[in-house]
């Protein structure tokens, strides 16, 4: 049953390059100030956490995420500081581990690691990595990151990265343990590794209707039980546009979402994102987009059929203006998740 | 012959999606990983219950049909022996995240398919179920008739098992585009338009038969010659 009160809510942005209102790209430097100010108005309107993702990429402006996190960190008080996600695969988990324990500290323990493969691969080759060990790496380095995260000296050794040896690694947080998410897309096998692991999970539904989620999840309950590991409410990530007015709100987020889609799909050799496939991601599958009811009425849905204990939108795809983007942040606060909340105490009323 | 059991070699995300959409066509399902049992037996149990999780070989012995699910750059770790005189559908696709360089998986100038099937050379291969996306085949299946129907691209060189193949395909929810040549399995390769699309039986059977018209087909065209 899903606790309402107990229920979270974010944002995120992969750092896509802001648009002028005459359609010109801003700097990327322009675009990662724009963050900044974002996550300013996420706090002041209450949003619960904000998620900036690592790229390595022309098409988007965070390469350091935590270095974003930090400066957000300045500027605001309750909200939490997520990456959305580490590619631990390709990162030295010491340094994951240090540059977080900073931001914990920096941000009176706000800080909260989202470790993931990444569904990008620039990494690999840009710090030396090779592809082909996409899952040693991935294995190899959580475990590693997984006794660092307990703040005691580490003795360790594996196949990618030099041995530690009764090694303390610093600074030590405040609260003694950094929360941890770990962000998956659509393997099985993933759920059961974070299960392992006892650590919190994210899914990213991008494609297609959250319904086909529903087995995943009660894979996830089921692997820990049998492996006896704490379970927590699932999270999940999908994309969104909000605006106030409906057929407006669509045609900016098909101009923005195809664009993003289509401009990877390029070098993926998937086709383009015809209209149809849009208007069904909008209207039944993992795209959240509409005036605020709209929107709020379909979160509320998938929140409640996957049972979540947290919602996290992305925002800004393809080049929006500044304007779309905050005023998007502001009726996802202000109106989408108070009605969301609206929606479920009312279900749960009635059951 | 008639096809009862179905095998699955990959028990990722295509290949449950594959046993799901087989059990709900009514055949019998096994399904092997390249671990153990015990390293996909809850997936199984939970994710597509009544499909049987088991090893390759087992796939391979107990079933009509096997369906290749895993990464491209993997099917060498299977020995060519184990599929022997087997009718065996493709749905593998080159995809550079998993299976890195090209160049290092595949030899230039032949399609995936007929690599795979000049490896397992003793086996009827059939190219099938790799352009659409695994959430749309899943989302998608739909009985015969039905007007939200998609079309999959079956192509191969043996007549009898494309023939089987395209049956086979129909049970599990989609209207069939048969050619009869596994080099045409280009078509439906990252970089296609058909890539990653889902298609209704009119628009995949323009594209297919206005390939030579595509980009990528002039692309092809150009560097055949
Ligand atoms: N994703 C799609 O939408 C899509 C659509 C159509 C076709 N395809 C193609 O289908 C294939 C599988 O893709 P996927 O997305 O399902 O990948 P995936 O989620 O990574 O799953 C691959 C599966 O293959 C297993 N495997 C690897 N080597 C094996 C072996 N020697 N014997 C038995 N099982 C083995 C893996 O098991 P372990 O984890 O134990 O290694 C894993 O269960 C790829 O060739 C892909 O191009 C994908």
């Amino acid at each position: 049953m899903v606790n309402v009160d107990k229920l979270e809510f974010g944002i995120e942005t992969f750092g896509d390059i802001v648009a002028n209102e005459d359609g010109s790209l801003q700097s990327a430097a322009e675009s990662i100030r724009q963050i900044i100010h974002e996550g300013e108005i996420a706090d002041k309107y209450g949003i619960d956490v904000i998620g900036v993702g690592e790229h390595h990429r022309p098409d988007y402006s965070v390469s350091s995420p935590e270095t974003v996190l930090a400066a957000i960190a300045s500027v605001t008080k309750n909200i939490k500081l997520a990456t959305a996600v580490t590619v631990l695969s390709s990162d030295d988990p010491v340094r994951v581990y240090e540059r977080f324990a900073t931001l914990d500290g920096l941000s009176n323990g706000r800080a909260q690691v989202m470790l993931g493969r990444g569904s990008f691969t620039e990494s690999f080759p840009l710090f030396g990595y090779e592809l082909t060990d996409y899952d040693d790496l991935f294995n190899e380095k959580l475990g590693l990151y997984d006794e660092l995260r307990k703040e005691k000296a580490v003795t360790w050794s594996g196949k990618f990265r030099a041995s530690l040896t009764d090694q303390e690694v610093y600074p030590k947080t405040e609260h003694g343990e950094l929360e941890t998410y770990i962000g998956i897309g659509g393997s099985p096998e993933s759920i059961i590794r974070a299960v392992r692991f006892g650590y919190k999970v994210i899914i990213a539904i991008i494609g297609g209707q959250a319904d086909r989620f529903k087995p995943y999840i009660e894979l996830y309950h089921e692997a820990a039980k049998q492996l006896n590991k704490p379970e927590f409410p699932i999270a999940v990530h999908s994309h969104g546009f909000i605006a106030d007015d409906k057929d407006a709100a669509i045609e900016v987020a098909f101009k923005n979402i195809k664009e993003n889609f289509d401009r990877i799909g390029l070098t993926r050799g998937w086709a383009p994102m015809s209209r149809e496939q849009f208007d069904s991601e909008t209207k039944v599958g993992s795209f959240y987009v509409g005036d605020p009811e709209t929107v709020a009425q379909r979160m509320a849905r998938t929140i409640n059929l996957l049972d979540l204990g947290r919602f996290d939108l992305v925002y800004g795809a393809g080049n929006q203006t500044a304007a779309q983007r905050e005023r998007m942040i502001e009726l996802y606060a202000t109106k989408v998740i108070p009605r969301v909340k609206e929606i479920l105490t009312e279900k749960e009323a009635a059951k | 012959m008639t096809i009862k059991k179905v095998g699955i070699i990959g028990a990722g995300k295509v290949g449950i999606v594959l046993a799901d959409l087989a059990l709900r066509a009514g055949y019998e399902v096994r399904i092997s990983g390249s671990g153990s049992v015990g390293k996909i037996a809850l997936i199984i149990k939970t994710l597509v219950p009544g499909a049987i999780a088991s090893e390759n070989s087992d796939v391979v012995a107990n079933s009509d049909i096997i369906l290749l699910a895993i990464p491209l750059s993997r099917y060498k770790n299977i020995d060519p022996a184990l599929l022997r005189g087997k009718l065996v559908i493709d749905a593998m696709n080159y995809w550079w995240e998993t299976d890195g360089i090209r160049e290092e998986v595949l030899a230039p100038g032949l399609t995936s398919s007929e690599q795979v099937q000049a490896y397992f050379k003793d086996s009827a291969l059939v190219k099938a179920f790799n352009h659409m996306g695994y959430h749309n085949l899943q989302e998608e299946a739909q009985p015969a008739g039905s007007p939200k129907r998609k079309a999959l691209f079956v192509t191969g060189d043996d007549r009898t098992a494309v023939a089987e193949v395209a049956h086979f395909v129909d049970t599990m929810g989609f209207d069939q585009i048969v050619h009869y040549d596994l080099a045409d399995g280009i078509m439906t390769e990252p970089g296609s338009p058909l890539f990653g699309a889902s298609l209704k039986y009119d628009d995949l059977k323009d594209i297919i038969d206005h390939f030579d018209q595509t980009e990528f087909g002039k692309k092809i065209a150009a560097s055949e010659k």
